[in-house]
């Protein structure tokens, strides 16, 4: 008998299909990865499984834990979740009350439960050590966060974790690290595990089962080898075939002389606390120094806190050196007193593409806003620029006129490319210029942006945690760690033969391709 | 916002619909009553309701109806222009201290802190000791009692918008510091401000009648629902009625407004919406 069986869920929210008809069964025992991109029902399935959907939601159809259907009442739900099923969300900044030590928070969790276990355990266990148990989460990092969810989903002993995109908001290395253990402690727990995620390779990596969903329907279901290395269905295929990153094959880019030099650049941080002054300033970038030529495509990568967005905001002129400086063109500055002429030269693409817009203006509004920066520019120009930086990220003209929530997320991002090509800059800043998107838009977008660098000219640097997307766009590397530089060189240099620990541990921590 | 999310929200359709009719009583108010509201006649005082007079009479034999009208449009008046006045010092004030930050948050701050260690009704009292009773100085006592608030709740929202890519976009954009407030931040905080708004036009419009009560808002012979109270408390025990009237009116647009507020924060909260998607999306 399977631990869960789904007979015909349907979800829908106010008449709107969220989920349509969804059968599964997932075994005892049993690792199963639900794979699906924003909108999928993905979620909302997990949510199903646990009785946690929210009020709004209109479900038919019935979820059977060990052939018993969920229990109405939510009394006798809230004991069989305590009981039976352990949960490990995306966000762990969110998921803990930041006023609660972890470790109250754990016992806690323990209280809730008959079962046997004490927090040194379950800390050890998580790879975490008992002193941990005295800290804030705003103590913790990221990684370790994210263990402490864990051991709180572990507390009851549960028979089934139910883990909704547990490593998406970590950096590579972390993620690598968090999976191993949750994949270890299935194994020694004989635990069965839902893992629900748009990261196909992580569920390769973790899964020996898989079902994919797609706007709220069942695509295919199976073994993880059948259904990501051999999929049947032409949706399927196109999301694997879209996470494998071909690393660039044509030659690097011709590059002219010196557009952007850095020259010992610096950024401190005060950091806050009582006696403010007694404690050492963090140095987000310390002593960085490189050259970008005119044309080429540099890419920054490192793990999550290494500086290497601190620097993109300095570079951009959002954010202000406290040493060093840097020239555009010969012209010196230090960040935010970047003359207003030259930052028609310079542009940034931000990370979210749903944060970029202000939503109570139209896209022409917004797309137009850095044209200010041309003061001379006619008006029928002005009309010109908005059509020309649309029509070239492959958008319709009529689409300025319409309000941001009407796009998706891969439009969204397209739009801000096109709002930093308004000005016509010489220079693009990237920051993760896709890691906000799911998995099938990244390429289109990766594509466009290799396109435009072709057709303008553009010189580009890339800020990413991604080998493998900086393996496709790159001409070189330079590898970040605490604000440093530590590596330099071509991505198939580096790649090939890593020097730095960083850097080893960077492709380490790389999740094997979905073919091997 | 659309029509289709207000009527989804029955609390705030019977707020808003409430607070709409009393409005509306006012301002009919100000062309016409049953019977003109200085008009005495001690022949028919403590007159029960009846066909004539559909709410009695009070100790002068005027009409109880055109009172509450009348009393009704000097309490929206006076709430209505405290907040006006809270929104149009408070807000700048607000988005001023998260923008600049520094020594202007810090001047924000401690002077909203000094109001709000001052109730409402002292300050009232100072500026009617200083400048005499009256609905103008209510109006002023208030609305100095707004400004902090509005302030706070402007910063706030404003130093969570800021944060939002769309505003280093319009930095990178040339934009001046005064541009972004007035394009991209104020549009965004504008929910939050109406929210508060109801909540601040209730509190003033008891804020009025507390005051008139005590003799240092409305005078006569205007009429406000505080000075209808005023003038019935003596006769509570023998005509219980006079007191109710203006009270109960007083409680309904309260709580009215109060429940609209309520609704109207559920409907344009753009956190609480984006929550609301969130779940819908999962």
């Amino acid at each position: 008998m399977p631990l869960v069986e789904i007979q015909g869920l349907t979800i829908s929210f106010g008449g709107q299909l969220a989920l349509e008809g969804l059968s599964l069964a997932i075994q005892k025992g049993e690792r199963f990865g639900i794979i699906g991109e924003s909108g999928s029902g993905k979620s909302l399935t997990g949510l199903a499984i646990a009785g946690l959907l929210p009020e709004a939601a209109d479900a038919s159809g019935v979820v059977l834990l060990d052939g018993e259907p969920l229990p109405e009442d939510e009394k006798a739900m809230a004991r069989l979740r305590g009981q039976r099923i352990g949960m490990v969300f995306q966000e762990p900044m969110t998921a803990l009350n930041p006023l609660m030590r972890v470790g109250d928070q754990i016992e806690e969790a323990l209280a809730l439960t008959q079962a046997d276990a004490d927090i040194s355990n379950l800390l050890q266990e998580v790879g975490l050590e008992s002193g941990h148990a005295r800290r804030f989460p705003h103590q913790l990092s990221g990684g370790q966060r994210q263990r402490v969810m864990i051991a709180m989903a572990l507390a009851n002993a549960p028979d089934l974790m139910i883990a909704d995109e547990p490593t998406s908001a970590l950096d590579v290395i972390t993620q690598r690290t968090v999976l191993d253990l949750i994949r270890h402690i299935c194994d020694r727990r004989q635990m069965t595990l839902i893992f629900i995620s748009h990261d196909m390779r992580a569920v390769a990596a973790l899964c020996d089962r898989v079902a994919v969903l797609r706007a709220g329907k069942l695509i295919e279901t199976g073994p993880v080898a059948n259904v990501l290395r051999a999929p049947a269905s032409p949706y399927t295929q196109e999301l694997v075939a879209a996470t494998r990153m071909i690393p660039r094959q044509d030659g690097p880019h011709e590059t002219g002389e010196v557009l952007l030099e850095i020259d010992g650049l610096g950024r401190a941080f005060q950091q806050g606390g009582f006696l403010a002054w007694r404690q050492p300033t963090l140095l987000a970038v310390d002593d960085v120094s490189f050259l970008v030529r005119r044309g080429e495509c540099l890419a920054l990568v490192g793990p999550s806190g290494c500086g290497k967005t601190t620097l993109a905001r300095m570079i951009v002129g959002l954010d202000t050196a406290s040493s060093g400086q840097m020239r555009l063109e010969g012209t010196a500055y230090h960040g935010s007193d970047l003359p207003p002429l030259l930052r028609a030269d310079i542009s940034l693409v931000f990370q979210d593409p749903f944060g970029s817009f202000n939503p109570r203006l139209t896209v022409g509004q917004s797309i137009g806003e850095p044209l200010r920066l041309l003061p001379r520019l006619a008006t029928g120009e002005h009309e010109q620029r908005l059509v020309d930086a649309i029509v070239s990220v492959g958008l319709d003209p009529a689409m300025l006129s319409r309000y941001p929530h009407e796009f998706s997320g891969g439009q969204r991002q397209r739009l801000a490319i096109a709002r930093a090509l308004v000005t016509r800059p010489k220079l693009l800043v990237l920051d993760e210029p896709v890691s906000a998107l799911d998995v099938s838009v990244r390429a289109d977008v990766l594509d466009l942006l290799a396109r435009l660098q072709q057709q303008f000219g553009l010189t580009y640097v890339i800020i990413s945690h991604d080998l493998d997307m900086v393996a496709a766009m790159a001409d070189r590397v330079l590898v970040m760690e605490k604000g440093r530089i530590v590596e330099e060189g071509t991505p198939a240099a580096l790649f090939a033969q890593p020097r730095h620990p960083l850097t080893k541990a960077l492709m380490a921590a790389r999740l094997p391709d979905l073919a091997a | 916002m659309s029509s289709r999310r207000i009527l989804a929200h029955p609390g705030l359709v019977v707020g808003l619909t409430a607070t709409a009719g009393f409005a509306l009583l006012a301002l009919v108010s100000l062309f016409w009553t049953p019977y003109p509201i200085g008009e005495v006649s001690i022949a028919r005082r403590f007159a029960l309701p009846s066909a004539e007079h559909w709410l009695g009479t009070d100790q002068l034999g005027r009409d109880m109806l055109s009172l509450v009208m009348s009393g009704t449009l000097t309490s929206f008046t006076v709430g209505s222009m405290a907040v006006v006045i809270g929104v149009g010092i408070g807000v700048p004030l607000g988005l001023a201290a998260a923008i600049y930050g520094g020594l202007v948050e810090w001047l924000v701050l401690r002077f909203s802190d000094l109001t709000f260690a001052f109730p409402a009704v002292v300050i009232a009292i100072l500026i009617a000791t200083l400048m005499g009773p009256g609905a103008s100085n209510a109006i002023i006592a208030i609305g100095i009692f707004n400004v902090p608030v509005f302030a706070q709740v402007a910063r706030g929202g404003t130093l969570t918008v800021s944060t939002l890519d769309f505003v280093g976009a319009a930095r990178l954009a040339g934009l001046s510091r005064i541009g972004i407030a007035w394009r991209h931040l104020l549009p965004n905080i504008m929910s939050l401000i109406i929210v508060q708004g109801t909540i601040q036009l209730s509190l003033g419009i008891l804020a009025e009648a507390g005051l008139s009560y005590i003799g240092l808002g409305t005078q006569p012979p205007e009429t406000s629902l505080g000075l209808m109270l005023r003038d019935a408390q003596s006769l509570f025990l023998i005509h219980p009625s006079l007191s109710l009237v203006p009270g109960l009116a007083i409680v309904i647009i309260v709580i009215a407004l109060n429940i609209a507020g309520d609704g109207l924060r559920d409907v344009l909260d753009p956190r609480l919406r984006s929550r609301r998607r969130a779940d819908a999306a999962r």
